[in-house]
């Protein structure tokens, strides 16, 4: 009943290659739009902000990185924390070491340095596949632990190993407060959904998806190996780069080499699974999935009056991401997306029963 | 000669880790041959099992607590053939990674829910306070732990042990048929789900022996399944599906990293251990995919 797309017709090529298609579509994501960009902003405290949605819009464009990786061009990645640090450090050194270069410009060269990085331990990529790859991105996760923890240069010789953002500032604009800083995230958030909305219905998106379905046959249809393969990790690492400087920059202020550490990847990929594999929308509801859950465990037994210990909530976390990643797999490979789409094809029926 | 003790001392030490790396590697090993599952989870099965050893040894005399840890090994393997492969069969090779990376946190957190998360120490009797070898070649001598000793000991007579069972047992020639094509064996009247059944328990108790051997070097405590992510590295440079290669690759990955700490670690700041083995299983990549020791890998279309 709330899907019916009848008497909405086509007639030209472009309307036929637009991103939302239906009227249904357009409407829903632009409520969407005004609820993310002034509904909540009018409603929620500094809590909800500080300690959901910023962390919910950063996590999200890093599952869109790994997303495009491994949802698109079927190759995985354990290391997404590796390429996230590499952006963090890289924007920290050169807002430090080039005095006077624009922030926004800071970050954007940070992702192409995290993009770099990712093409060169995507590299094997050319040469092994599947579960080999995931121990050569694990490599990257592990040496870029080891690397800023260890070579004092990346954190400016602190004697901590620990180090601060320099004050927000784009062109004037200084982001100071939870909201100015969620507005900044959801901006990134935007951009970024949309151009890897685009990226994957274009030529490069298909040829990824052509390499994730069967490499040796989108090889004979004239599709490079190589330049598929390395763009999707430049891409996907030029993303998590991204995600890595506001993570570092706007989330945490200040970090330390831990906060992207294996663990990151994991929880990554967790995201992209639960989301849903191939699918933009799915890395938001992963995102969102993951972020709330700890929080939901953390006070929902205290609310109705069981007492557990941290040790214990982080334990059952632990079993809860297990089992729901193994119920996925085998019941909805793609996803909280896939169950989405399914309730849309619901929808359009709805109320009969053919 | 004042210079080769030292060495000698770090190279011995070195090949010893590495066995132990090699026991977890093993596990990984004789689940890949006979499935092609790439079982993530043998880290959170070696914390399980060493775990469930100490905890249980708490209550009951130490071999009839090692009985029973088998025994609960032997279900793991059981549940995890039952509800999460035999849904799965079929599926591409990386989905079953994917799940057994979500069967190691299960295990993981329902490991430590169970039977706590504290370092618990493992006492095998063996003899704390090192040997020293060879006094009068070397001034000092050469500083073995019994420890390692002792676990090198019980891994190669595991090897020893699988080798004769994958040859000359009917049941391992019903798994190597299995690893060689799982529809060709099935179609001969191989039960496939009983062969996974049993390399899965097989895999439990090495993990068992793995969880004890580090155990006792480590304390039983949460980091054992990060064991697993050494092993990872050894697999590759020893090659997948090769007993032999687990073996070499760990010897290979213990030494080298010791070595390597010992010669190249000042030049850069130290801590090199942490990737080393990361870093050569890369390269061995990049020359050689399948291992020093493993099948070449060949494409069917």
């Amino acid at each position: 009943m709330i899907y019916r797309e009848t008497g909405q017709f086509r007639t030209s090529y472009a309307e036929d290659q637009a991103i939302f298609r239906l009227r249904q579509d357009k409407i829903g994501i632009a409520v969407i739009l005004a609820i993310a960009w002034v509904g909540i902003p009018l409603l929620a405290d500094e809590y909800l902000l500080r300690a959901i949605l910023i962390p919910f819009l950063i996590l999200s464009v890093a599952a869109i990185g790994l997303n495009l990786l491994l949802g698109y061009c079927g190759q995985i990645s354990l290391g997404t924390g590796a390429f996230m640090a590499v952006g963090a450090y890289a924007a920290y050194n050169l807002a430090l070491r080039v005095p006077g270069s624009p922030l926004l410009l800071d970050f954007l060269l940070a992702g192409l340095v995290a993009a770099a990085v990712g093409v060169l331990f995507g590299l094997p990529s050319l040469r092994i596949k599947g579960l080999y790859l995931a121990v050569a991105t694990l490599a990257a996760q592990f040496f870029a632990d080891w690397a800023f923890l260890r070579v004092p240069w990346f954190t400016n010789y602190t004697p901590s190993g620990s180090v601060t953002a320099p004050r927000l500032d784009f062109f004037g604009w200084v982001v100071d407060t939870p909201l100015e800083k969620y507005w900044l995230c959801l901006a990134f958030a935007c951009v970024i959904a949309l151009l890897a909305k685009n990226l994957v219905r274009s030529r490069i998106g298909r040829s990824w998806m052509a390499i994730r379905d069967m490499d040796i046959a989108a090889e004979i249809i004239g599709i490079r190996p190589m330049t598929a393969k390395l763009s999707a990790f430049a891409v996907s690492s030029f993303v998590a780069g991204l995600a890595g400087v506001l993570w570092a920059f706007v989330h945490l202020g200040s970090w330390e080499p831990l906060a992207f550490s294996i663990d990151m990847s994991f929880r990554l990929l967790f995201m992209v699974i639960i989301g849903g594999m191939g699918s933009i929308l799915g890395s938001f509801l992963g995102a969102a999935f993951i972020t709330v859950l700890p929080i939901f465990l953390n006070q929902v037994p205290a609310m109705i009056g069981i007492q557990l210990s941290t040790a214990m909530v982080s334990h059952l976390e632990f079993m809860i991401f297990g089992t729901l990643i193994v119920l996925f797999l085998i019941w909805e490979p793609h996803g909280l997306a896939r169950l989405w789409q399914i309730g849309k094809e619901k929808m359009r029926l709805w109320p009969f029963p053919y | 000669m004042a210079e080769l003790g030292p060495v000698l001392e770090v190279l011995l030490g070195g090949l010893m880790s590495g066995v132990l790396y090699a026991l977890v590697a093993l596990g990984f090993v004789l689940i890949f041959k006979a499935s092609g599952v790439f079982n993530f989870a043998q880290g959170a099965m070696v914390l399980f099992a060493a775990l469930s050893l100490v905890r249980l040894s708490e209550w009951l005399p130490f071999p009839l607590a090692f009985l029973l840890t088998i025994v609960i090994m032997i279900a793991v393997a059981w549940a995890v053939e039952r509800l999460v492969l035999r849904p799965l069969v079929g599926q591409h090779g990386l989905i079953l990674f994917m799940a057994t990376i979500g069967v190691t946190f299960f295990l993981d957190g329902f490991g430590q829910t169970i039977w706590g998360s504290n370092v618990y120490q493992l006492d095998l009797g063996i003899p704390a306070s090192p040997w020293f070898l060879l006094e009068n070649v070397f001034p000092g001598g050469i500083l073995v732990s019994p420890i390692d000793v002792f676990a090198a000991a019980i891994a190669g007579s595991l090897v020893l042990a699988l080798s004769i069972f994958f040859h000359s047992t009917k049941i391992g020639r019903a798994l190597r048929a299995v690893a060689d094509d799982h529809q060709a064996a099935q179609s001969v009247g191989i039960p496939l789900n009983q062969i996974w059944l049993i390399v899965w328990s097989t895999a439990g108790i090495v993990a068992l022996v793995a969880g004890m051997a580090w155990g006792s070097k480590l304390g039983v405590q949460f980091s054992l399944s990060l064991v697993a992510l050494k092993a990872l590295p050894v697999l590759i440079l020893g090659g997948l599906t090769s007993i032999p290669g687990a073996i070499v690759g760990g010897l290979v990955v213990g030494a080298g990293e010791k070595l390597a700490e010992l010669y190249i670690g000042p030049l850069i700041g130290g801590g090199i251990e942490y990737w080393f083995a990361y870093v050569l299983a890369l390269a061995v990549l990049l020359v050689r995919p399948q291992g020093l020791f493993g099948e070449k890998i060949i494409e069917r279309v």
